[in-house]
């Protein structure tokens, strides 16, 4: 059992949750223009990473919000926990310089009932917002 | 009494160092790589070649499954290869001269719902058109073939009625693997333990040796049937493959005198339960929610199985899990496996199995020994080519194939 620190509600059980594979997979921004192959890969393929591994969870039965999980998938051990539309801490561009360091994350895994996730998070406004794809996740 | 088992066997197959080069490669002792060995030798005259195991044989899934084999899946392509290896079950123990104790006491899949009801029907059906033994059975007669079920409609999900295939069964998972490395041995393949496969040599797009902690190997043929690893042998190979490992849990209680004479799989409750040769309940239910590489799982998987296995056979409640365990399954999002060419020249693939590939082992091994021998599909594997998630042709077998098994 996981234990799985929900950013708007703290620390629960993973049975609350459900999981949502792959994070940052972004819809196709010309949909008309994929050939098979590229649906393929949109539709069917995902990353199956051994290490760590971006992933989205949906705490179903809390505040039903979507968030994004950094998890090492052979350990299972819980490395960050950052908000849908912010980069991957592990791979996010050094912050060019203090100050520009919002994401603008989704609006709705914000908010003033938030816990503090430091702890969990690894740099999770370290990037410019300008460099994180959209995502069509909150589903 | 429950039945003996055979002794276990004194050495049945060397332990050789590599040589420089093989006509063929296999990359995963498991069932699927050693039966694959197995035909490639028998079938295709390739006796030059050899299986790589990282760990030791037949360690990984092959040791963790809970020996379920049946035929009864839905679509034709799925009815025609798992058939075949039942077919194929029937005939192994006289042709591999081992007794590996395949006990065709049927398989039942319980129907809960006005919706089980139908989709089981529907299946029973088309599994009759596809000469697969199967039949309808209502609760009465569910009760006469399995006593210790509960029929009664007190229950949260009452037992509507359940198909039924006779020939389907269990066998020892371990022996089979012997069997095979024994047979192999024989005809001169080399299994190799204890050597992990760590990347690629390739000429262009062309598979020319494989890596390993044991040095590099030489070789005109590499199929993979690593499982769960199969994503990573691939991205070494430098291509992707649809799947996604989970892990994937059983459990044995201790030791009882024979109680349960079938094989009980509920979908819709979740959990399935036959009694091994020596006397354990074997139980099993679904993966873990979440991709994972670690042979374990979480424990409220189990519990939830526990729950509905004590509704189901009230008898088992005092019954007490002695061992339970994971392994690491390769899933497909149409619920069937992959099997054939890659982007990569001279490299084939046989991945996928996901939760229920021990029952297509020897049809596996026979219809992939094809394709690596003749670079071509199997008539049987064909349909399980990775191409199909381009065409769209995907063969769904949620509804065979939900509980994991
Ligand atoms: C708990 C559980 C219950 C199951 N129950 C059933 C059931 O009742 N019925 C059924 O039909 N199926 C069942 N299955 C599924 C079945 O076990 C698998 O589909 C099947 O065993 C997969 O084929 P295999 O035997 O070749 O796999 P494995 O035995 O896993 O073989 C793959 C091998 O590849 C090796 N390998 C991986 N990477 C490398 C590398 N880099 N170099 C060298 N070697 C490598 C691994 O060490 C492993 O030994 C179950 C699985 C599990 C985990
Ligand atoms: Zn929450």
């Amino acid at each position: 059992m996981l234990l799985i620190s929900c950013p708007n509600c703290g620390s629960r059980d993973e049975t609350e949750f459900h999981y949502g594979g792959q994070a940052h997979v972004a819809y196709p921004e010309n949909p008309n223009e994929l050939n098979d192959r590229e649906w393929a890969e949109f539709l069917f393929y995902r990353d199956n990473t051994k290490g760590a591994f971006a992933e989205r969870w949906l705490h179903s039965t809390g505040c039903r919000q979507w968030f994004n999980m950094l998890r090492d998938t052979v350990t299972y051990e819980i490395q960050a926990i950052y908000p849908m539309g912010a980069p991957r801490p592990d791979k996010a561009a050094p912050a060019p310089e203090s100050g520009t360091a919002s994401t603008a994350p989704d609006s709705t895994t914000t908010g003033t009932a938030a816990p503090s996730i430091a702890a969990t998070s690894l740099a999770t406004s370290t990037a410019p917002a300008s460099t994180t794809a959209p995502e069509g996740a909150t589903k | 009494m429950a039945d003996l088992l055979p002794e276990h066997p004194a050495f049945l197959w060397h332990n050789p160092d590599p040589k420089p080069s093989y006509d063929a490669v296999i990359v995963g002792g498991g069932g699927h790589g050693l039966a694959t060995a197995y035909f490639l030798a028998k079938n295709h005259g390739m006796t030059n070649i050899a299986v790589l195991e990282k760990g030791w044989l037949a360690g990984g899934n092959m040791a963790r499954n809970t020996t379920i084999i049946r035929s009864n899946y839905l679509w034709d392509e799925s009815a025609a290869i798992y058939e075949h290896a039942l077919k194929l079950w029937e005939v192994l123990p006289e042709e591999l001269e081992y007794d590996f104790l395949f006990s065709q006491r049927g398989v039942m899949n319980l129907a809960h719902t006005l919706g089980d009801v139908r989709e089981s029907m529907r299946r029973v059906g088309a599994n009759q058109l596809n000469g697969v033994d199967a039949e309808w059975l209502d609760p009465k007669q569910v009760k006469e073939l399995c006593p210790i079920l509960n029929i009664n409609d007190n229950i949260r999900y009452p037992v509507m009625g359940a198909t039924y295939q006779p020939r389907a069964g269990i066998a020892k998972h371990d022996h089979v693997a012997w069997a095979f490395a024994r047979k192999c041995d024989e005809l001169g393949v080399d299994i190799i333990q204890n050597c992990e496969v760590t990347g690629f040599v390739k000429d262009g797009n062309r598979v020319t040796g494989v890596k390993t902690n044991r040095g590099t190997i030489n070789t005109e043929k590499v199929g993979l049937c690593a499982a769960g690893h199969s994503s990573v042998l691939a991205e070494m190979a430098g291509f992707r493959l649809p799947i996604q490992s989970h892990p994937l849990q059983a459990l044995v209680s201790e030791l009882h005198e024979p109680v349960h004479p079938t094989v009980v799989m509920s979908n819709h409750v979740h959990v399935y339960v036959s009694q091994a040769h020596k006397g354990e309940l074997v139980m099993g239910a679904g993966v873990d929610s979440y991709n994972g590489y670690g042979q374990r799982g979480s424990f409220h998987v189990i519990e939830h199985q526990m729950a509905a296995a004590v509704e189901l056979f009230p008898i088992f409640a005092r019954a007490h899990v002695l061992r339970t365990w994971g392994g690491i399954v390769d899933t497909t999002l149409d619920a069937s496996p992959i099997v054939g060419t890659t982007p990569v020249d001279n490299m084939f693939v046989n991945c996928g199995w996901g939760t229920g590939g021990f029952k297509g082992t020897p049809a596996a091994g026979l219809t992939f020994a094809h394709t690596i021998a003749t670079g071509t599909p199997h008539e049987l594997n064909k349909p399980f080519a990775l191409e199909r998630f381009e065409t769209g042709a995907l063969i769904d077998e949620h509804g065979a194939a939900a509980v994991a098994h």
